[in-house]
């Protein structure tokens, strides 16, 4: 089955450049052809854009189709992986980028495929497939539908991108794709003020992220001679001394990146708000496609952690542990149903940055795996509920047992996998994490992690309970969501149930391996631990601790209960409003960083602005220049005094307020314009 | 070479004769203050650097600038004044009141070019000498053979913007009907 | 003839078009100090053709490029300005100040 075959791969046209790691496989036609499934879905996109709004489905055809042929190629090379792992990259140099720190630097685009890629391909290709379908049900009837499924292929096909970057410049292309695809789908409803608010929170919050890709990968690029992930792979598995000097620097830079994507405390706070798109956008954007990226990242750079960086994980894992407890908590409060939603996703990515970071990468990344399934049929059921009760909040549900009955069991079955218990595919992952954190020598975290499980497994109740038990408490007569809805729930509950069987510890399932092997093809070996037999302790404790707060859960919100007297009973003085507040990170960022910056730079601004009116007209070139200075100058100060927010609710704010310089008379932009080319010419002339 | 060298060299009284009046017609164009009179003192700039344009054998591109300037675009000038019923009399507030700050920009930008000029004079080889093209006609073969050789396909971008622009305006221009004429067209 | 000559006239040229564009009220006559810019770069190009005296006769293509380009600029322009005339019942710049916020 799996025979480096040059005949097959020869007839395609980027087979340039390529090269794979010698004791692994080539793959054969459908891995070199691979580029076809990052091409797909913008394919899609321009084929929904420019012929949506005339097709039978607006267009929904043509993102299913893609994204269906995505899923039988992701599916071949899953399966060839299975069987004996794959490694083969191809890098195409598009244009050369120039001397930089010495070196000659090349701009390359192309893709790789890997055990980690295909399984990204796989979980991608087949959550978005489910959800895209998911989505012609839900979004039937709905506004501007031709763009969403546009948006959604962009989204999906940014991501593919990302996952099948074979360097980090490509990698960031991805990254911003899908930046931009979220932006566009989190405001889909962008009537709403919220709506549009939420978007841009997360734009910017992802910007302020971005900085810290960026120029971690300038950093790693540089000092590399390269930016592909083959040769920094292999650079720091050899210990390279060319990397060595700014492995933490970098490393901590690149996690920067990862911290935007995959909602890490103190970045988090863009993920609920994100709940502001359409359902079938929450479910792909939690399970496989926005917020898995930072967990790419840091998995595909693991060798540069694991060899080098060792210091930059001391940083991490704190973070990511602060991220899967503290943030967990924010469930418990959440009225509408998809924000415990999200808040579970936060304190998930929590876990599975703790595991990378603890040098888990098969532990991290089998927790993306079995998540993606859960959260993503979780997302969807909400998504039902939502769609039969037209409310998002718990307080207008309760009852839907009877009502829903397809939607109540997959529901009940995603949340018992997410709170970890046995067999589902949640408890495996999360055992695996907790081994790992115990074997690295973690132990005071590893027992963070198993109190995280334990909130996970009582905020999950709570849902359920509020919603399916009980009585309705809503307007209308709901009923159970259309097949095209129920379908991909049920699609969905059976990896849920199965996926957890293939990493179990020390269990290899004959010709197919085992998740390990799969995800452990890659150019160099990881070198992470994974646990070689199930350490019961921990699996009990695990399980414990998910009992005892699905036990507590049902005794506080037990149907039997009068629920909202048990709400209130909940209500303990200084916790409560806290977590009803979101721990007040909100308030902080509002009024420790964007009005301090907003406030003094209004003034300047609103003070620049009255001699603006008085002044002659052509004066507002050189104002502009002035005010540029000025602008530079806060900015600068602050950015540097204050912590790395500063700069988004700086730009916001500076935005917003800046406005006002506008008068709207065209003549005055182009006295300006001529004044700011000449300004510039002079420059150029006098420096060259 | 001192002014009277460049004085003694006939052609340059043909272009002194061409520049002089183009540079009154330039300065008449934004100044005037009928706009009429503008777009005519246009037709006169345009005309006169066809003739620079000859002098400096570039007799295709002459030719080219008076057929489509002032055989084209003027008309459609003069048609844009008609239909903005723009003030054809004398108009005294043709220019606004930020005509000094304008003034002060635009003669920056000279000083800015002439400094450039000079600055690079000394520093090209031959800047000061004539020009040796001049005296040979361009084959308009060789441009020919430019436009569908070397710059097809900026040639090719160049259509399609005229494309564009000739559709783009036709619907900006094109009047819309309200419903209510729509209706009355409709049953007409 | 020399270089010279030519480039001082397309700069005085080039700078009575910005004074036109940004002290010219009407809209048409806006247009009109563009086109007179546009002429200024045309004399520049054709100019230094003459100078560099290249065998593919560049700058003369560039030339009528730009002369194209300027003949679609003023028709998309005055369609605008008409639309816009249209709409507000004026064809001076200065009132056009929707741009704002």
């Amino acid at each position: 089955m799996v025979t480096a075959s040059a005949a097959a791969a020869a007839p395609l046209f980027l087979a340039a450049g390529e090269e794979h790691a010698p004791e692994l496989a080539a793959g054969g036609f459908f891995a070199g052809g691979a580029w076809i499934m990052l091409v797909l879905p913008f394919a899609a996109f321009l084929g929904i854009v420019l012929f949506g709004k005339r097709m039978r489905k607006q267009g929904a055809e043509l993102a299913v189709g893609a994204m269906g042929v995505n899923l039988l190629w992701a599916s071949v090379l899953f399966v060839q992986n299975m069987l004996g792992g794959i490694h083969r990259e191809v890098n195409l140099t598009i244009a050369d980028i120039g001397r930089l720190g010495g070196v000659d630097l090349s701009f390359e685009l192309g893709f790789v495929v890997d055990g980690l890629s295909i399984m990204m391909y796989w979980v991608v290709a087949f959550v978005g497939f489910l959800v895209f379908v998911y989505a012609v049900g839900y979004m039937e009837g709905d506004v501007r539908v031709p763009w969403f499924f546009a948006s959604l292929s962009l989204f999906a096909g940014s991501m593919l991108v990302l996952v099948g970057a074979p360097n980090l410049i490509q990698l960031i292309i991805g990254w911003e794709g899908v930046g931009l695809a979220s932006y566009l789908l989190i405001g889909h409803y962008w009537e709403q003020k919220e709506n549009s608010d939420a978007a841009v929170k997360a734009f910017l919050t992802n910007k302020v992220a971005d900085v810290g890709l960026i120029l971690g990968a300038i950093l790693i690029g540089v000092s590399l001679g390269g930016f592909r992930f083959s040769d920094l792979s292999r650079a720091a598995a050899e210990h390279s001394h060319a990397l060595e000097g700014v492995a933490f620097a970098g490393g901590l830079l690149l996690f920067l990146g990862a911290m935007g994507k995959s909602a890490q405390f103190p970045l988090h706070v863009w993920l609920p708000d994100a709940m502001a798109g359409p359902t079938p956008v929450s479910a792909l954007m939690h399970a496989a496609t926005m917020v898995t990226a930072g967990i790419y990242l840091m998995a595909r750079t693991f060798p540069l952690y694991q060899n080098l960086a060792a210091e930059a994980r001391q940083w991490m894992i704190p973070i990511a542990v602060i991220t899967l407890f503290v943030l967990g908590f924010l469930a418990l409060t959440a009225n509408d149903l998809k924000q415990v939603l999200a808040y579970s996703t936060v304190s998930q990515l929590g876990y599975m940055m703790a595991a990378v970071a603890a040098g888990g990468y098969t532990a991290g990344l089998f927790h993306l795996f079995t998540h993606a399934f859960f959260k993503a049929l979780l997302f969807l059921g909400a998504g039902s509920v939502i769609h039969a009760v037209h409310s998002n909040n718990m307080s207008d549900m309760g009852g839907l047992r009877r009502k829903m009955p397809v939607t109540f069991w997959t529901f009940v079955v995603g949340s018992l996998a997410l709170a970890g218990v046995i067999p589902l595919a949640g408890f495996w992952s999360k055992d695996e994490i907790l081994a790992t954190l115990s074997h690295e020598g973690y132990t005071a975290f590893m027992w963070v992690a198993v109190a995280g499980a334990f909130v996970t497994a009582f905020y999950m109740t709570r849902a359920v309970a509020l919603t399916f038990f009980g009585t309705y408490k809503g307007h209308g007569h709901p009923h159970e969501s259309p097949r095209m809805m129920t379908g991909p729930l049920v699609a969905l509950a059976v990896p849920t149930v199965i996926a957890g069987f293939f990493n179990i510890p020390g269990v290899s399932w004959g010709p197919i391996g085992n998740f390990t092997e799969w995800v452990g093809a890659r150019v160099v070996t990881m070198g992470d631990y994974h646990p070689s037999a199930i350490e019961w302790d921990l699996a009990a404790y695990g399980l414990a601790a998910a009992l005892a707060g699905i036990a507590l859960g049902w005794w506080l919100f037990s149907p039997e209960a009068e629920t909202q007297a048990a709400r209130d009973r909940l209500e303990i003085p200084v916790l409560y409003p806290l977590l009803r507040r979101k721990y007040y990170i909100d308030h902080l960022y509002m009024h420790g960083v964007v009005n301090p910056i907003k406030g003094p730079l209004a003034r300047g601004v609103d003070w620049v602005n009255g001699h603006v009116i008085d002044a002659a007209v052509n004066g507002v070139g050189l104002l502009t220049a002035w005010l540029g200075r000025l602008v530079y100058g806060r900015l600068d100060q602050q950015g540097i005094d204050l912590v790395l927010n500063a700069a988004a609710g700086g730009a916001g704010g500076a935005g917003g307020r800046l406005r006002l310089l506008q008068s709207g008379k065209v003549q005055q932009y182009a006295g300006g314009f001529v004044v700011g080319a000449l300004v510039l010419v002079a420059v150029l002339v006098i420096v060259t | 070479m001192t002014f009277s060298d460049w004085l003694a060299e006939p052609v340059n009284w043909a272009f002194l004769a061409l520049a002089l009046p183009m540079t009154v017609a330039a300065v008449r164009v934004v100044t005037s203050r009928n706009v009429v009179h503008a777009a005519l003192f246009l037709v006169l700039t345009l005309a006169a650097s066809a003739g620079l344009f000859i002098l400096l054998s570039a007799e295709f591109v002459a030719w080219v600038l008076v057929l489509v300037y002032i055989g084209a675009v003027i008309v459609l000038f003069l048609f844009g004044i008609m239909i903005t019923r723009a003030p054809i009399g004398r108009e005294t507030d043709l220019s606004h009141a930020g005509r000094w700050p304008a003034a002060l920009a635009s003669l920056a930008v000279l000083a800015l070019t002439l400094w450039l000029i000079t600055a690079v004079s000394g520093q090209v080889e031959g800047f000061d000498g004539p020009l040796p093209a001049v005296g040979v006609a361009t084959d308009s073969a060789i441009l020919g053979e430019g436009f569908i050789m070397r710059y097809l396909i900026p040639f090719e971008a160049v259509g399609f913007i005229l494309l564009a622009a000739l559709i783009g305006g036709i619907t900006l221009a094109r009047k819309d009907l309200t419903p209510a004429e729509e209706e009355e067209a409709e049953r007409v | 003839m020399i270089l010279t000559q030519f480039l001082v006239l397309g700069a005085v040229l080039f700078s009575l078009g910005i004074y036109g564009l940004l002290s010219r009220r009407n809209a048409v006559t806006v247009l009109l100090a563009v086109e007179l810019m546009l002429a200024a770069v045309n004399i520049n190009l054709v100019a230094f053709e003459a100078f560099w005296n290249t065998p593919a006769a560049h700058g003369q293509i560039f030339a009528i490029f730009v002369i194209t380009i300027a003949a679609a600029e003023v028709g998309i322009g005055l369609a605008i300005i008409l639309l816009v005339f249209r709409n507000r019942a004026s064809g001076n710049v200065d009132e056009l100040d929707l741009l704002k916020w």
